[in-house]
């Protein structure tokens, strides 16, 4: 009896149980990449340094206000680039009153004093940058997961790559746009007052008052489908921000009293954001106000009265699913900055199924030309080979569970492969053993010397393609990466099944007590 | 006992001239033909770029799908039947300011409106902004680089620098004549064929271990007498034939089910694949042994040559 022997039994049948207690039940273990299941994968660019920018415009306001209560004159206060704010007071005599009141703002540094002509600028700080731009980041990507939270995706994947990117996979989503409408949307709710002091076609032509600017109206939330170009209504409103969707805490789909149909969305603001609302009405009765989402302006209904207890209604001509869409991201709220699509890919759930099937018949297909080429050719051996492979295969799904590798359809392709590959190792062995047979060595002696010797010659062709498929493994693209998963994992298992485990099963069948007279090889 | 050869006892190796002659060829017809064709036809993933799979319910015809697709003034598409006469993929190159959202939109509609078209399904839809494909460009040549590396690496540590170089040499082969088969095929290089070429690199130089390996074991055990090593060389090549043969066949047969019944979408893969074991098989002796051999004797005559000079002083 081999020594050994019943440790490494104990040893195979510890792995095959693990793979099998992996692998139970098949349907919930294994990870089906969105090509095969279908689903949209989503790369997102987060545009931080509009972030940065906004922060930057909202610390100039805030200074030009902050001087202003001092009683200090100012000139000019622009943004300069996205980070820097260029100071220019009415009069050199306040400097010292000015240096103090912009000690305040922490997050700046002072640069370029020009004492004598009352000027400086204001630099944000690079860490501050940084900090700033990573918010803009990581609250996007909270708030695109909550808005995927709201819309209901079963297990989606939303994670942070790189600096400013966001990665999201959903898997068997049923209509792709509408997802992508839903995440890409920044979603800033404005209101803004309408400026009617001209009209639209003066504004147009070039006469648009100081603090003013032209957005156009039309359908917000609602898509286009027929491909025609849309309708745009020009609208002069003032530059100046009253309220934003920050202050909201609810925002819910209703029907639309006024046209059948036709669906509203109603927000409640927070307490601040009600007495704000309260004052803008009440301050501008007669006037126009702007709903305005994302830089378009969604409605611009007249303030009959002052409106209290902190409700609103936006209207648009809505569908029950815009509406629906709208209230989701109004709820999740807006995005700090814009989000780029830098790369999709969308497949249907019907593709899915289909390249599934196709995938699947190829394994077999591959797997099945091997499994009867070697049992035609080595015969009991090749039976040996061929319970190694399909031990093989065992541990490669049962490995790709365990990790929560995803399975994807050049992960099937890299299945077929390994299959290929991990015969080859046996092809090894056995070829050495019939030589070493020729030479005239009894069967248990070739057995021996032929597992001994393509040994150095396995370990060197696992490592040399392990090492390409890790190279697979860093590349990003989930796909070339699944291709990679799947060749590593298997020949990691060809290493312990065409090896040691076809080598115990010689042992068992060759290695007894009693004599053995030929090799079925 | 089924063998394929008996105690074979080829001249591979003598016969390397003539290789030498074949592969250089190949390598000139791959690079001619890549340069002919103004180098290799990128897919998608690295120009950047939308592609729309539809499928319809009725056979449409190109000229019914380029004629409702003019109307949205997306640049010039390209409209390719896939897989069957009902399926349609349709490429459309990257817009300015125009976002995925907007392409997908903008094509359903004008599909929907276009004439006789009937139902259809849009089945996938891949879009990649030109930073991303720029970004993927960059990596292949990455990854392809940091595999050859790889290889030399590890072999030029498990055997000697001449193995490693050759081996190399025989890979750098086997990914041009891939590349030179691809272009001359009219196939699009793609992030699948990407990783089949690194497969292939892992493939080819596995056979070249082998008869290294053999090599090593023979020399190593009892120094065969009034061998060259040319001789010692193809005996390694020859005792290793059965096993070449056989594993290149089982690899050959499932690169061929994936070719044939993959589908579509694995086509060009498998066909990469399909090629680089033909190519793979071929380099091992009569590119990477074949150089080895020439390496060696040329070192060892002029070893033999200074210790003449040396003995005549």
């Amino acid at each position: 009896m081999p020594r050994n022997l019943r440790v490494r039994i104990a040893l195979v049948l510890v792995i095959v149980a693990a793979s099998v207690w992996y692998l139970y039940p098949p349907k919930k273990t294994i990870n089906l990449g969105l090509d095969l299941q279908g689903g949209i994968h989503l790369m997102l660019g987060v545009e931080a340094d509009k972030h940065v920018a906004s922060q930057t415009d909202r610390a100039a306001e805030d200074l030009k206000s902050a001087l202003e209560r001092k009683g200090i004159a100012v000139k000019r206060i622009a943004r300069d680039g996205n980070t820097a704010i260029q100071v220019e007071l009415a009069s050199p005599q306040s400097w010292n009153d000015a240096r103090t009141v912009v000690a305040e703002f922490a997050t700046f540094e002072r640069r370029d004093d020009d004492q004598a002509a009352g000027r400086f600028r204001l630099v944000m700080t690079d860490r501050y940058v940084r900090q700033l731009r990573d918010e803009a980041v990581r609250q996007g990507l909270e708030t695109i997961r909550n808005r995927i939270d709201q819309f209901g995706v079963s297990e989606p994947t939303i994670t942070r790559q790189g600096a400013d990117q966001i990665l999201i996979q959903l898997p068997g989503v049923q209509d792709p746009a509408r997802a992508k409408a839903l995440i890409g949307k920044t979603a800033l709710l404005e209101f803004k007052l309408l400026d009617e002091r001209t009209s639209p076609d003066q504004a147009l032509a070039g006469q648009l008052p100081e603090g003013s600017e032209i957005l156009y109206e039309r359908q917000c939330g609602r898509d286009k489908k027929d491909g025609k170009a849309e309708v745009k209504k020009p609208v002069v409103v003032q530059k100046r921000t009253l309220l934003t969707g920050s202050e909201l805490t609810d925002a819910r789909v209703a029907a639309d009293p006024n046209s059948m149909g036709n669906w509203q969305v109603s927000i409640t603001f927070t307490a601040t954001g009600g007495r704000i609302f309260g004052e803008v009405t009440e301050q501008n009765v007669g006037r126009r106000l702007a709903i305005v989402l994302d830089s378009t302006v969604c409605s611009s209904p007249r303030i009959n009265e002052r409106i209290p207890g902190g409700h609103a209604v936006i209207t648009g001509q809505f569908t029950a699913e815009d509406a629906q869409d709208l209230a989701i991201v109004l709820r999740a709220g807006a995005l700090p900055a814009p989000v780029v699509i830098l790369e999709e890919r969308t497949v249907g759930p019907s593709l899915g199924a289909d390249s599934i099937r196709q995938g699947l018949i190829a394994i077999s297909g591959s797997a099945l030309v091997v499994f009867v080429f070697m049992l035609f050719y080595y015969r009991l051996s090749g039976l040996v080979a061929d319970v190694a492979l399909g031990l093989n295969l065992l541990i490669l799904f049962a490995c790709m569970a365990a990790i929560n590798a995803t399975l994807t359809l050049p992960g099937l392709a890299g299945i077929a492969l390994t299959i290929g590959m991990a015969v080859d190792t046996n092809i090894l062995i056995f070829e050495r053993i019939r030589e070493e047979m020729r030479v005239g060595k009894t069967p248990r002696a070739a057995i021996e010397a032929g597992f001994r010797r393509a040994l150095r010659t396995i370990v060197d062709t696992h490592l040399t393609v392990m090492g390409t498929a890790v190279i697979l493994l860093s590349f990003g693209t989930s796909s070339v990466k699944g291709f990679g998963v799947s060749l590593f994992i298997g020949l990691g298992a060809s290493l312990f099944t065409a090896y040691f485990f076809t080598r115990l099963l010689f042992d068992l069948l060759y290695m007894g007590r009693r004599k053995v007279e030929t090799i079925s090889i | 006992m089924i063998e394929l050869f008996r105690n074979p006892n080829y001249d591979f190796i003598g016969k390397r001239k003539w290789a030498y002659i074949i592969s250089i060829a190949f390598t000139l017809i791959s690079l001619g033909t890549l340069a002919v064709r103004g180098g290799l036809r990128y897919d998608l993933d690295f120009t950047g770029g939308t592609l729309i799979q539809v499928r319809f319910e009725q056979v449409p015809t190109v000229a019914k799908i380029r004629a409702s697709l003019a109307t949205i003034q997306l640049g010039e598409s390209i409209i390719q039947e896939f897989g069957d006469n009902r399926e349609y993929i349709i490429r459309l190159p990257l817009v300015e300011a125009v976002g995925s959202e907007e392409i997908s939109r903008r094509v359903q509609g004008a599909l929907g409106a276009g004439p006789s078209l009937g139902k259809f399904e849009i089945r996938r839809v891949e879009f990649v902004g030109p930073q991303v494909g720029r970004e993927l460009q960059l990596q292949a040549v990455y990854l392809v680089l940091a595999g050859l590396v790889w290889i030399a690496i590890y072999l030029a540590f498990r055997f000697d620098l001449r193995g490693g170089v050759a081996a190399v040499v025989a890979v750098c082969h086997d990914v041009i004549v891939c590349l030179g088969a691809l272009c001359l095929t009219n196939r699009e290089f793609s992030l699948p064929v990407l990783a089949a070429l690194l497969t292939i690199i892992g493939y080819s130089v596995n056979d070249t271990i082998v008869a290294y390996d053999r090599l090593r074991e023979n020399r190593g055990r009892s120094a065969p007498k009034g061998r060259t090593f040319a001789q010692q060389m193809n005996d390694a090549v020859n005792q290793t034939l059965s096993r070449t043969i056989l594993t290149s066949l089982t690899t050959f047969f499932s690169a061929a089910v994936l070719l044939f019944f993959g589908g579509k979408t694995l086509e060009d893969f498998a066909f990469v694949l399909f090629v680089g074991v033909i190519t793979g098989t071929y380099s091992t002796t009569y590119v990477a042994a074949a150089l080895v051999v020439d390496w060696t004797n040329h070192v060892e005559g002029r070893l033999r040559r200074g210790k003449k000079a040396v003995a005549k002083a």
